[in-house]
């Protein structure tokens, strides 16, 4: 038996909408992988909760008109790494959030509540900063969009207002398009582990394949909240693909980030593997895009 | 506390139990249900002892809202043997293969299974690996439960060609 007080059960986003304007204290409960543990920990015990499992209008994913990749914040990690539309468009975020836990967290555990939770370690956090992702986030009120960017305030804490439920994740054409990335989720273990440090890049090659148009690069477990480094970059734009574009893309990235000491490892040993997991993302994404190091 | 009437397919036969809504499909499983198969383990979902199907599907019934199985279709360890009692090929294989030590986290294995031996394609043994990778076994060191599944996968697919 749980500890937790009131549950409430709403049978539509509309009803949900208006439950978390009537009980701003309550809790949105989705696949609840985080929150229930929470609960049986006694962190949030005698909390209320609103659960929006079952509704499936927040299921399912599909390409919009306009050419983004809408992804509905209930999609489970399992339904995103199986879907047709990411292993078409944006593969690596199926290869992302097919890291987490084991077959059955990856059943329950869904890609908005992987985002809303606002930790650092996320395992899709770093791949939909770096695809610059959008958000759809709906009250009473109407829907506001929110970049993806402005989401994370501080550990734990996202842009989500009392009465706001997340009800869309968008990765724009522009972020999709003749694009290709690698994700590198650096762990002790293989599997039921949280990352101790993670990296996604992605990149647009010029069309004959020799130098870098655009690159786009996050990391988890990297700072506060995840991050997504400029200064890499920046200087990978226009570069041409050598050795000495992944030690720039290193270099700009140890500029951004500001890992800290934990339990699981030291400021020191993060630090290294944001220069080292830069370098191979870029290098497989790259490679990926049909370029060549020194090639 | 505030009760509700879950409807669902448990095991091929359709059940309505009145529960409390704080209930976790676990405790629906054991306590309404008499499904001892249902491990009460770590109760956080790290071990997988309480791993059923629901729609075909493995979840840890321990973090699972029993309110969510309002329609859905779960399969436990029970609904394994067949009318008269006999156990399942994969159970079969788990004592041949000396798969099985205490035994506790022996339903949770052959349940998170399930998907991977009713595939028509084999799979690699990592691929079997990670397919439990959400199930923990303290006493076998995972070898024998592999091959366990393993080889059910591999007499299930002959059996295929054969017909």
């Amino acid at each position: 038996m749980y500890n937790f007080k009131n549950l409430y059960e709403p049978t539509s986003v509309l009803e949900a909408l208006k439950l978390r304007k009537e009980h701003p204290e309550a809790l949105v409960l989705a696949g609840g992988s985080d929150i229930l543990i929470k609960i049986r920990e006694g962190k949030l015990a005698g909390c209320d909760l609103i659960s929006i499992y079952a509704l499936d209008e927040l299921r399912g994913i599909c390409l919009e008109d306009d050419g983004s990749l809408l992804i509905r914040p209930l999609a489970s990690f399992t339904d995103v790494t199986m879907h047709p539309l990411i292993k078409k468009y944006i593969p690596v975020l199926g290869e992302a959030v097919e890291q987490i836990g084991g077959p059955q967290i990856r059943n329950i555990g869904t890609i908005g509540g992987n985002i809303c939770n606002g930790v650092t370690s996320a395992d899709s956090a770093a791949t939909f900063k770096a695809y610059d992702a959008v958000l759809e986030i709906a009250s009473l009120d109407g829907t506001r969009i929110l970049p993806y960017a402005e989401f994370n305030i501080k550990p734990g804490l996202v842009d989500l207002q009392p009465g706001e439920i997340l009800t869309g994740i968008r990765i724009p054409q522009t972020s999709w398009e003749n694009t290709y990335g690698c994700f590198i989720k650096y762990a002790m273990r293989r599997a039921m582990d949280i990352a101790t440090l993670s990296c996604s890049a992605n990149v647009r090659l010029t069309k004959d394949k020799k130098k870098i148009e655009r690159l786009r690069i996050a990391y988890s477990v990297a700072a506060p909240t995840p991050i997504r480094s400029h200064t890499a970059e920046k200087s990978a734009n226009d570069h041409v693909i050598n050795e000495e574009l992944l030690n720039k893309v290193a270099e700009g990235a140890l500029a951004d980030v500001m890992p800290r000491t934990s339990w699981r490892a030291s400021k020191e040993f993060r630090l290294h593997l944001v220069e080292e997991l830069s370098r191979r993302a870029t290098r497989k994404a790259i490679e990926r895009a049909g370029g060549k190091i020194n090639g | 506390m505030a009760s509700r009437t879950v409807t669902c397919t448990i095991n091929g036969s359709k059940k309505e139990y009145v529960i409390d809504v704080r209930s976790s499909l676990s405790d629906m499983l054991r306590g309404k249900g008499g499904l001892d198969s249902v491990k009460h383990g770590c109760d956080v979902g790290e071990c997988g002892a309480c791993t059923v199907l629901i729609d075909g599907q493995p979840f840890n019934s321990c973090i699972y809202l029993a309110v969510w199985a309002e329609g859905k279709t779960i399969l436990t360890l029970e609904g394994l043997s067949d009318k008269k009692g006999t156990i399942s090929d994969i159970q079969q294989a788990f004592i041949d293969e000396g798969a099985v030590q205490c035994g506790f986290c022996t339903p949770g294995f052959i349940m998170a299974s399930i998907p991977i031996i009713t595939k028509e394609e084999p799979a690699s043994r990592d691929e079997i690996r990670k397919q439990v990778a959400g199930n923990l076994c303290r006493c076998t060191g995972y070898d024998k439960i592999i091959n366990a599944i393993e080889k059910t996968q591999h007499k299930r697919i002959e059996e295929k060609m054969a017909k």
